[in-house]
């Protein structure tokens, strides 16, 4: 007997959901992506105006001096839906693991000179609370923002500052062999210590901005530009030549994210000022402020750590300009 | 001039691969066909890595067509940038 195996090609009547097919075009194939993101943030129909903030809907574009025709020209290039970003994560979270691995079992640390550890218990653990405050800040960004590309975008920076703060404090445990009076320690470094105060009050001021949008220039855009520089390369290249080498292979999950986060951040910036001269104005002045901010708050701890700080500031100061102005603003 | 082609599973990977290749190779003819995509190509096809990449948004390596592929016809010429396939007739 033979068998006559048939096949019937069953053409599917569309290729997404309505609201997607709109965007792209009719009969094109969407990606996960755009099927995740667009049109997912709600628009209409929110009834009562929330009792915490009743000024504003529930969610409202108003919530930000930026104006935007359409919030969904903020694709992220990444293209973080669920499954790519924790994809994307997993192989990350698997190398940064065999680094540590790699630390521990050629006793990298017990070679480390004592100074440098303690350079990094007291000037590098304590942004474990720096973290923190950007989790929390873009969750903030993620609840108060408008359109799902951006939104979602947020809410995956948040979690992974979670993980940086995560990091810092497993490099800190592990110089100290797990005794946790080093993580008191640092945070009351970054309560008390003179040095730290500057950019505890800066992260504590961005804390209350009303503009989510200036928000996320406070944070994502500025403060950050300064502080992952200056510690996660800068610094860490001063340690390797003062026998501090295990720090940069530890770190090296942060020093990717960040070059990988610079594309999305830039796309932000660079949507939202070629939007209207009114943006860019804005953009501009938000920038310049916070840039002066970041630099006075970040200084007395290039000083404490940095062998040449005033000229690696002005590096870093310099590199952010050049990046925000090709990205279209004029500072 | 011979034709090759390439069939690759009708999943999500597939989708950037098949706009790649439409962007890069304008002779190229998609064809839907049940659980798989083929294209066939007068004499040659390319996929860039470049540009696959920027339809994934994330550095793509051309080892990764092996995870969708079913089948081709044509000479491989593969490199870390490249998944070409050609006929030298």
């Amino acid at each position: 007997m033979s068998l006559d195996i048939k096949s019937v090609n069953i053409k599917p009547k569309r290729e997404t959901f309505g609201h997607v097919a709109r965007r792209i075009g009719e009969g094109k194939m969407a990606s996960r992506y755009e099927e995740a993101v667009l049109d997912v943030q709600a628009t209409a129909n929110f009834h009562y105006r929330p009792l915490a903030n009743p000024e504003f809907e529930l969610y409202d574009v108003k919530k930000t001096a930026i104006v935007m025709e359409d919030w969904y020209k903020f694709m992220d290039p990444r293209q973080y839906h669920y499954s790519s970003y924790v994809i994307a994560r997993a192989k990350q979270q698997e190398v940064a693991e065999q680094n540590f691995v790699f630390v521990e079992k050629r006793n990298m640390l017990e070679t480390m000179p004592e100074e440098v550890k303690d350079l990094i218990l007291n000037y590098v653990l304590p942004l474990r609370h720096y973290e923190w405050g950007a989790n929390m800040n873009n969750l903030h960004l993620c609840a108060e923002g408008y359109g799902a590309a951006i939104t979602s975008a947020f809410m995956f920076h948040a979690e992974d500052r979670l993980g940086i703060a995560q990091y810092l404090t497993r490099i800190g445990l592990l110089l100290s062999e797990n005794d946790a009076v080093i993580l008191s320690n640092a945070k009351q470094m970054w309560m008390d210590n003179g040095a730290w105060q500057p950019l505890r009050k800066a992260m504590e001021d961005t804390f209350v901005l009303k503009d989510w949008f200036e928000l996320h220039i406070a944070q994502n855009v500025v403060l950050d530009a300064f502080i992952h520089p200056l510690y996660f390369n800068i610094l860490e290249q001063e340690l390797n030549s003062k026998g501090g080498s295990a720090q940069a292979m530890m770190t090296e999950f942060i020093t990717s994210w960040n070059e990988e986060c610079a594309r999305w951040i830039d796309m932000t910036v660079k949507v939202a000022s070629s939007e209207s001269e009114e943006n860019k104005e804005l953009l501009n002045t938000w920038c310049k402020k916070y840039i002066d901010i970041a630099y006075l708050a970040v200084m007395p701890l290039a000083q404490k750590v940095l062998d040449n700080p005033e000229e690696s500031m002005d590096e870093i100061k310099d590199a952010l300009v050049t990046r925000l102005n090709k990205n279209g603003l004029n500072l | 001039m011979s034709k090759v082609f390439l069939a690759l599973q009708a999943v999500e990977e597939t989708r950037a691969i098949i706009e790649a290749i439409k962007e890069d190779n304008e002779h190229a003819v998609v064809e839907q066909q049940p659980a798989m995509t083929r294209v066939t190509a007068e004499g040659k096809l390319v996929v860039n890595a470049q540009t696959v990449s920027r339809y994934v948004g994330r550095d793509w390596d051309p080892q990764e067509i092996q995870l969708v592929l079913i089948s081709l016809a044509g000479n491989v010429d593969e490199d870390y940038d490249h998944f070409t396939l050609y006929w030298e007739n």
